[in-house]
């Protein structure tokens, strides 16, 4: 592997900002936004320009942070696809941008209109509509540009972004800074056609279907120019990847390079989803995802500090909600037509606003708090990662048996960072512990040396040690970074005294198949 | 000659319609439909059915 330090400068990352600086030719301007919160978290914006903050401070895509206080939804008016992916099998949404398993119900512009404002007015701090799928925004260009401008009459205060492959993006800029979309995320998997051909069997391009080395070479030649003309406008790009071992693992630090050269502002290195049974090229010809310890380390390569992306949940083409939640089944079509919907801008400004209040006071807390952690810098280079059980707030808060997704963190004498999150089946089901889920647990977390919980029951409690991986209750409420340094430096100290031995972790898998939202407890 | 869309293959993407020279296809109960009187097989017009290059089921577009 690469060393990381070949790529990704601090001087391309501000490069990034002053680029953007530049005023948007079209207009490109985003909505709202008033004092930036000081932030210093693992998405530390802090040396982000003002008007760059602005945009991205409540989008829950593009802020580490805002995804734990705004919510976004995507509306499934595109289903037309221009490219073929071997990890997508268009029978069902497409796996890896949107989860398998259940078509979407298409909507034409007029309903996703009407949902969009019936969501936004049930849940305030829906403040982001993505047009993400079920295939290409842009190659449904008439339904996904009617939907925005529909959108923007009824409910301006909501931001607008997409998601492509790039192939049609060219196209369609300025009809994209028409709309003030500030938000474009293009899907990137290699910046090399010889790569790219083992990824992508076709392309419609020009009336014609397109296979091979040129297939790609003109998908690449696409994305490029669409990023370049975007980041010329001003307009924010989100690079997602999938990350497909043995086929762009390495090369996916040349993408990160070439991406962040032409102006992207965040780079999302995604596992690859692939299950026989989804029926794709790679699920049917054996192609594995990567495990979690090997996402990290393209992650880690590719990380300069600000600009990866370590939160997408990899949600569907027509998710509703907080990201990790789906909503989208209170908000059928079925639902939407006896639902009574006023659609009150004054009233989710407010709503925001309380938002904004919470979370900076939540932040100021933290700063707070961490301050009095237990820093206490070593001479040993050690870190391990820690799993945490929360249910929001910053805080760990949950019970080990009600937690569907770990957030986790790299924890080292001086700090603790978010460095992803694994979804599990939830341990308790209905009261009792379910001791078949355990091991799956187990294997989701394998490589954290602890998990912190609000409280554990004793079985799990001893199946956990005994897999090395240490339970800890002892910090129940408090922020998790605070908590993770304060274990960590505790179990420093037992080091020491001989009462632990150190040892490392093996790997941990990500997690396959379909996220389904939680039944709500009984 | 025309071509036709095997109905229970169909996915209903949408994406040959907009890609018809004849404008012969259309969405029919769920699926999509060519018009066998408007279709020309995309001759004196391109080098291939546009139908059939775009549609990502194989086999779903078929020689009627």
């Amino acid at each position: 592997m690469q060393q990381a330090t070949t790529y990704v400068s601090i001087g391309q990352i501000k490069a990034l900002g002053a680029k953007l600086d530049a005023p948007a030719a079209g207009g490109c301007s985003t909505h709202g936004g008033e004092g930036k919160a000081s932030c210093g978290s693992s998405d530390g914006p802090d040396d982000m320009p003002q008007d760059i903050w602005d945009k991205v401070k409540n989008h829950p895509c593009y802020s580490e942070e805002a995804h734990h206080h705004f919510a976004r939804m995507h509306v499934a008016v595109a289903p037309a696809c221009n490219i073929q992916c071997n990890y997508c099998n268009r029978k069902y949404d497409c796996s890896n941008e949107s989860r398998p398993g259940v078509v979407s119900q298409k909507l034409t512009p007029e309903q996703a209109v009407r949902k969009v404002v019936a969501v936004a007015s049930e849940i305030p701090q829906m403040t982001v509509l993505g047009v993400a799928g079920p295939g290409d925004a842009l190659a449904n260009p008439a339904k996904t540009f009617e939907t925005f401008r529909m959108l923007q009459q009824q409910a301006p205060d909501i931001k607008l972004c997409i998601s492509t492959n790039g192939l049609a993006l060219p196209d369609y800029v300025d009809e994209i800074c028409k709309y003030n979309v500030d938000h474009v995320t293009i899907t990137i998997n290699m910046v090399d056609p010889a790569v790219g051909e083992k990824i992508y069997p076709w392309i419609f391009w020009d009336h014609r279907r397109v296979t091979g080395y040129e297939a790609a070479k003109i998908l690449h030649e696409r994305q490029m120019l669409g990023l370049e003309m975007l980041t010329a406008r001003g307009v924010l790009t989100k690079i997602n990847s999938v990350l497909i071992p043995g086929v762009n693992d390495q090369h996916l630090m040349d993408v990160n390079r070439e991406v962040k050269k032409r102006g992207a502002f965040l780079h999302n290195i995604m596992p690859l989803i692939s299950e026989a049974e989804h029926g794709t090229v790679f699920g049917l010809t054996g192609q594995r995802g990567p495990s979690a310890s090997e996402l990290k380390a393209v992650q880690d390569a590719c990380m300069g500090g600000a600009n990866l992306m370590r939160h997408c949940r990899q949600c569907r083409a027509d998710a509703v909600g907080l990201l990790g939640e789906d909503r989208s089944e209170e908000f059928t079509l079925d639902k939407l037509d006896q639902m009574d919907v006023v659609y009150d801008l004054e009233k989710r400004r407010i709503y925001q606003e309380q938002v904004e209040v919470e979370r900076q006071a939540q932040h100021a807390a933290k700063q707070q708090a961490l301050a009095a952690a237990s820093a206490v810098p070593a001479e040993q280079d050690l870190q391990v990662l820690v799993a945490v059980a929360t249910k929001g707030g910053g805080r760990v808060n949950e019970h080990f048996g009600h937690v569907t997704e770990f957030q986790i963190y790299e924890v080292s004498s001086t700090q603790a960072l978010f460095v992803g999150h694994r979804r599990v089946d939830q341990y308790c089901q209905g009261g009792a512990g379910d001791d078949e889920q355990l091991p799956s647990v187990v294997r989701a977390i394998n490589d954290c040396h602890a998990v912190l919980v609000a409280k554990i029951g004793a079985c799990p409690r001893d199946e956990l040690s005994q897999a090395g991986i240490e339970p800890v209750d002892q910090y129940v409420g408090e922020f998790i970074e605070k908590a993770a340094l304060d274990w960590f430096n505790e179990y420093r100290a037992r080091m020491a005294s001989g009462a632990v031995v150190h040892q490392s972790r093996g790997d941990a898998q990500i997690r396959q198949g379909a996220y389904t939202s939680v039944p709500l407890a009984a | 000659m025309a071509h036709k869309i095997i109905a229970s293959t169909c996915t209903a993407c949408s994406a040959c319609e907009p890609e018809c020279p004849n404008v012969a296809i259309r969405e029919k109960n769920g699926t999509y439909v060519i018009d066998p009187k408007k279709c020309t097989d995309c001759e004196g017009h391109f080098d291939s059915p546009q139908c059939v290059a775009v549609c990502p089921v194989d086999g779903c577009i078929v020689k009627a």
